[in-house]
């Protein structure tokens, strides 16, 4: 059974000057473990589907299922990284690490302990008494995604959580989370317009047309060593193919 | 900044800034100076009428006698109880409303244009009314320092409130929470700096309310000692009072300063 199955899924928005068709009949499945990227031209409604995914709106028609029920929002979490880390100034690096586990009343000790290894894991452990400002841009993303982690999420929604930092950072943070994420061993979606970012770190490409957006096609990304980080991924022989097939069906199609 | 020794021309850097400030400072209180003097030299050379423009001297001597006599304590005292109270009370009830316009769209919808009104509405037209529905005490003085400050305290709270990051509030959403949590975990500790920056404004705001109603309806406070004063021509207790006024706003503006430096510091 897949871990995610969309299944005609269609959501329109409403304004008073009309509906604005988002996503439309969308299907797809993501299977346990996978790395799964989204892309498509700007504004095509990328961002919804991962609302529409993480349950903060309902489809207008088609059903989503995890683990098989519909009904997922109550019981299962699952995480979502947005484009900004929005640390919150007001509280120290740990105290906005734990905020899920705060919501949710499920920091005790097991989840402290959780929380405590993977800031040591991730080099934060140092900071957990800082304030967010006192971070850099790749070590504030880190929090972010610890802080998604700690409520061990089935599913990663990731909403270009790169796209703020500067080129550098970006792509040690793409290392990191990739290679967090693997160890994690998480399932995750990432939508993003950056398509170099698209092949080095996804198993399969979803590619959407122009909005509202459907599934155009999905692509298959094989490397010859599958374990390379992304940055590794981008000098590998497979990158530039995939590149420019990716570059060449967003230009006919998008 | 690290240990290195400081080079000379930051050395002399440091300096200039030390001396401009100093300056600065200097300048400052010589305005200060070289005004009484003018003031208390123009009254004594019968350039001026003391009776009419008071002097300094006359001042201290007023503030003097008042001292011994306690009767500036009631005055002082009734006016800053009076200002505190109102405050107090602008920030609860402006607080609690701005949070129920928040948290209602519907309720802000259909009050905002009442607020805009209250808001731009003069309230001294608003204080011989409260003396007749309230009566002539220190209930109605609060109300009207209240009635100053609190339209808007509520429409700015209200405003920050609305204009939190979507994102932060989506965020808190992704982790499962409610409204409350978005209350309790953004809305409000996002608006503290702007609660902070609002209450200095308010202070003041409450203060003018205040002497305001005692213009109308007092026995005691500052405002009433202001306007028996011109009444009867002693313009010194007019002055001595408008002084005390000065030191009040500034040391009420300096304990919001104090509660920031500690809220910064403790955060």
């Amino acid at each position: 059974m897949p871990l995610l199955e969309l299944d005609h899924v269609s959501y329109s928005y409403h304004s008073k000057s009309g509906e604005t068709y988002a996503v439309s009949d969308i299907s797809f499945q993501v299977e346990k473990g996978e790395f799964i990227a989204v892309t498509g031209p700007s504004g095509c409604g990328k961002s919804t589907l991962l609302s529409l995914i993480a349950g903060l709106i309902s489809p207008n028609e088609g059903t989503i299922r995890l683990n098989g029920s519909s009904q997922y929002k109550e019981t299962t979490n699952i995480g979502y990284m947005l484009q900004k880390d929005h640390l919150f100034e007001w509280r120290s690096v740990y105290r906005n690490v734990v905020l899920g586990l705060e919501i949710q009343h499920k920091l005790n000790e097991t989840a402290a302990a959780h929380v405590q290894k993977m800031l040591e894991t991730y080099g934060l452990a140092r900071f957990a008494d800082a304030r967010p400002s006192e971070l850099s841009g790749g070590m504030r993303q880190r929090a972010a995604l610890i802080r998604t982690l700690a409520l061990d999420p089935e599913l990663l929604l990731l909403d270009e959580p790169f796209s703020a930092l500067d080129f550098q950072t970006r792509l040690s943070v793409c290392d990191d989370v990739a290679s967090i994420l693997r160890k994690e061993k998480k399932t995750a979606i990432l939508v993003t317009h950056d398509l170099s970012e698209a092949v080095s770190m996804a198993d399969r490409i979803l590619v959407l047309s122009d909005r509202p957006a459907h599934l155009h096609q999905i692509l298959e990304i094989h490397y010859d060593k599958p374990d390379m980080t992304p940055l590794e991924k981008r000098s590998a022989p497979e990158f530039q193919k995939y590149f420019n097939l990716l570059w060449k069906e967003l230009n006919t199609h998008g | 900044m690290d240990n290195r020794k400081t080079s000379v021309s930051h050395q002399a850097y440091l300096d200039g800034i030390t001396r401009r400030q100093r300056r600065i400072m200097v300048i400052r209180i010589l305005i200060f100076v070289l005004f009484l003097a003018l003031w208390e030299t123009a009254v004594r050379q019968k350039w001026i009428d003391g009776f009419i423009f008071s002097s300094p001297s006359r001042v201290l001597g007023t503030f003097a006698q008042m001292w011994r006599d306690r009767s500036i304590f009631l005055h002082t005292g009734i006016t800053l109880l009076e200002t505190l109270t109102s405050f107090l009370l602008v920030v609860l009830i402006g607080t609690g409303f701005a949070l129920l316009l928040w948290y209602s769209t519907e309720l802000s919808a259909v009050l905002e244009p009442y607020l805009v009104i209250l808001n731009g509405l003069p309230k001294s037209a608003l204080a011989p009314l409260l003396i007749v529905w309230l009566g002539a005490n220190m209930k109605s003085i609060i109300v009207a320092g209240i009635s100053v400050a609190i339209f808007g305290t509520i429409l700015n709270l209200y405003t920050g409130f609305s204009e939190t990051d979507p994102d932060e509030i989506k965020l808190i959403y992704t982790l499962k929470g409610t409204k409350k949590d978005v209350l309790t975990k953004v809305i409000i500790p996002g608006t503290v700096p702007l609660l902070i920056s609002i209450m200095k404004v308010n202070i003041g705001l409450c203060l003018v309310g205040v002497v305001i109603g005692e213009f109308i309806g007092a026995k005691q406070g500052l405002g009433y000692l202001i306007i028996y004063g011109s009444q009867v021509f002693k313009l010194d207790w007019v002055i001595m009072s408008i002084v005390i006024l000065c030191i009040i706003a500034m040391g009420l503006y300096a304990m919001i300063n104090c509660a920031e430096k500690l809220y910064l510091k403790k955060r």
